[in-house]
């Protein structure tokens, strides 16, 4: 090989790696400005009031507490929806049904599912749950939040329960237990790290979504009376931070951003969770 | 004879008489499909009640496939068939109308690789009672000493049985997995190259306790291990290419082989 190829192939080597380190770094300077710019703003917005008082009109004192408390309650109630339907659905997809041409249309339309517009999932849930009650509530918030979730923990589910080996079903089956009994006792026990994963990135992925409540929760200035009745308009943090920083009001752009660092904080905290959990499966 | 393949010559078979009033388990002209493959032509062997049987030869053979019809593994598997019969104690397991777990819990069965549960060792032990058997926890843990005893387990885990069945070295977890198998007191003890991934000293005691299993068992064991095949096994049957070629009595098979083809493998020239 000549010498001017030789060095022309390092000069392109050199220059690939540059060109990946560059690119790499504007992405983490992009996050780094997200990030700067939230704490910065956000934590001027943190007081008590915050989280004991309920969204304020403009020009006085109030906080995110009843927003906080609707959005738990909305995620926990999608969450409880997402789960049972996608671990069965995911366990389906990998015990029993996952071969047949059935099997590939469900994981099709998962993987649909999975990229789908959450605006339209809002419209959906809107013309289900919203426009025939003729009324928002954080019911109809929940399910759409739990259609969001659904097609990521089907997902995971399929994938860590194919990861677990073939002769552990066996040997289930071996001691005369039915091919059930194996999936619920055995098979989902081993899986757990990788089942719960699943369920916090879903969960992360739906505590912050604004659009799909929009058509659904809307929102609340106030608590639901009673706090735990969602068949009314609810109060969330997506959708109290979307009209906060709308707002001419400085008081309530505040708020957005506290309102936001909020929810920064929560995802940060599950996804870090979501992998000390991960590593932990992966150790045992 | 050997239609699917000519180039392969024509076996040479030999099969002792076995004590007919003995027979545990017995393989009548059995035949096995992967799909269209056709795995096991035609097999033939008697397993005796309290005796331990080795099935030799190598890879490819069918050794495996033959002991994972005796509890129908295979049934977990779309496309896997068998034809024949096996009679077990007088009954066809292959027929239609037999309930598969019943079987299983009658026909145990070992892995090649360890498979312990995900929870502690009390509950490894106890999972397979629990499906058949409603004991009193004084039943139950005279249950799993007996049978963490007979896999000679017990003095190495007797104060830890909370412990993770996950936590137990690999020879550990493999006589965790017989302790499993013997807590339902099944009738026949499949075992799938049981030592393969264990260590010299594990084996050892790994045979030593299905040695002492045979009093109660009708023991299959499938090795590669020729070896392990003379301590262990009062029988043995040879087979290549999806055929028995020989079986007998395991110091005749050994000292005396009757086909040329078993004496080539036994004595190392292939394999």
């Amino acid at each position: 090989m000549s010498a001017a190829k030789l060095v022309r192939r390092r000069v392109s080597d050199i220059a690939f790696k540059i060109f990946c380190v560059g690119v790499t770094a504007l992405a983490l300077v992009a996050l780094a400005a997200i990030l700067w710019s939230l704490l910065a703003q956000g934590f001027g917005g943190l007081d008590l009031d915050v989280f004991t008082m309920s969204t304020p009109a403009a020009g006085s004192r109030g906080g995110l507490a009843n927003a906080i408390v609707g959005s738990i309650e909305m995620c926990l109630l999608a969450m409880v929806i997402a789960l049972t339907i996608g671990v069965l659905a995911g366990t389906w997809l990998a015990e029993y049904g996952g071969r047949s041409p059935y099997g590939a249309v469900v994981r099709f339309l998962n993987d649909v599912l999975l990229s789908a517009p959450s605006i339209l999932v809002g419209l959906f849930v809107y013309e289900l749950l919203v426009a025939p009650f003729h009324g928002f509530s954080g019911f109809a918030g929940a399910v759409a939040l739990a259609l969001l979730a659904v097609p990521v923990i089907t997902r995971t589910t399929e994938d860590v329960l194919l990861l677990q080996s073939a002769t552990l079903r066996e040997a289930g089956v071996a001691l005369g237990a039915p091919f059930s009994y194996v999936v619920r006792q055995i098979i989902w026990r081993s899986a757990r790290g990788g089942l719960l994963t699943g369920a916090l990135l879903a969960f992360a992925r739906i505590s912050g979504e604004t659009a799909p409540l929009l058509f659904t929760a809307l929102n609340n200035q106030f608590f639901n009376k009673p706090w735990f009745d969602l068949r009314q308009q609810t109060a969330n943090l997506p959708v109290v931070i979307f009209n906060g920083a709308l707002s001419a009001y400085d008081d309530l752009r505040r708020l957005a951003w506290a309102g936001a660092l909020l929810i920064a904080v929560t995802v940060l905290a599950v996804t870090i969770v979501a992998r000390i959990v991960a590593q932990e499966q992966k150790r045992s | 004879m050997n239609t699917l393949n000519p180039a392969v010559e024509a076996f040479e078979t030999s099969i002792a008489d076995v004590d007919r009033a003995n027979v545990k388990v017995d393989v009548k002209n059995l035949d096995f499909f992967y799909g269209k493959t056709r795995s096991l032509k035609g097999v033939s062997i008697p397993f005796a009640r309290n005796k331990a049987t080795a099935l030799i030869g190598p890879s490819g053979c069918g050794k495996s496939t033959l002991l994972r019809t005796l509890n129908r593994m295979y049934a977990l598997y779309p496309g896997q068939r068998a034809e024949g019969e096996i009679i077990l104690d007088g009954e066809n397991i292959l027929g239609s109308g037999v309930d598969l777990a019943k079987l299983r819990a009658r026909v145990g069965m070992v892995f090649q690789k360890p498979t312990p549960f995900p929870m502690s060792i009390y509950d490894n032990v106890a999972f397979g009672v629990r499906l058949y058997e409603n004991l009193s926890k004084a039943d139950m843990d005279a249950r799993i000493e007996e049978a963490l005893t007979k896999a000679a387990l017990w003095n190495e885990v007797k104060d830890n049985l909370k412990g993770s069945g996950l936590g137990l070295s690999g020879g550990q977890q493999q006589r965790l997995c017989v302790a499993r198998g013997v807590a339902v007191r099944p009738e026949v003890l499949l075992l799938d190259e049981p030592t393969s991934a264990l260590d010299p000293i594990s084996s050892a005691k790994l045979e030593e306790t299905v040695m002492q299993l045979k009093a109660d068992y009708t023991i299959v064991i499938v090795t590669h291990n020729l070896g392990q095949a003379a301590r262990v096994s009062d029988y043995t049957g040879f087979m290549y290419l999806g055929e028995l070629v020989e079986f007998g009595p395991t110091d005749e098979l050994f000292t005396r082989p009757a086909t040329q083809r078993t004496s080539d493998y036994i004595t190392g020239r292939f394999g």
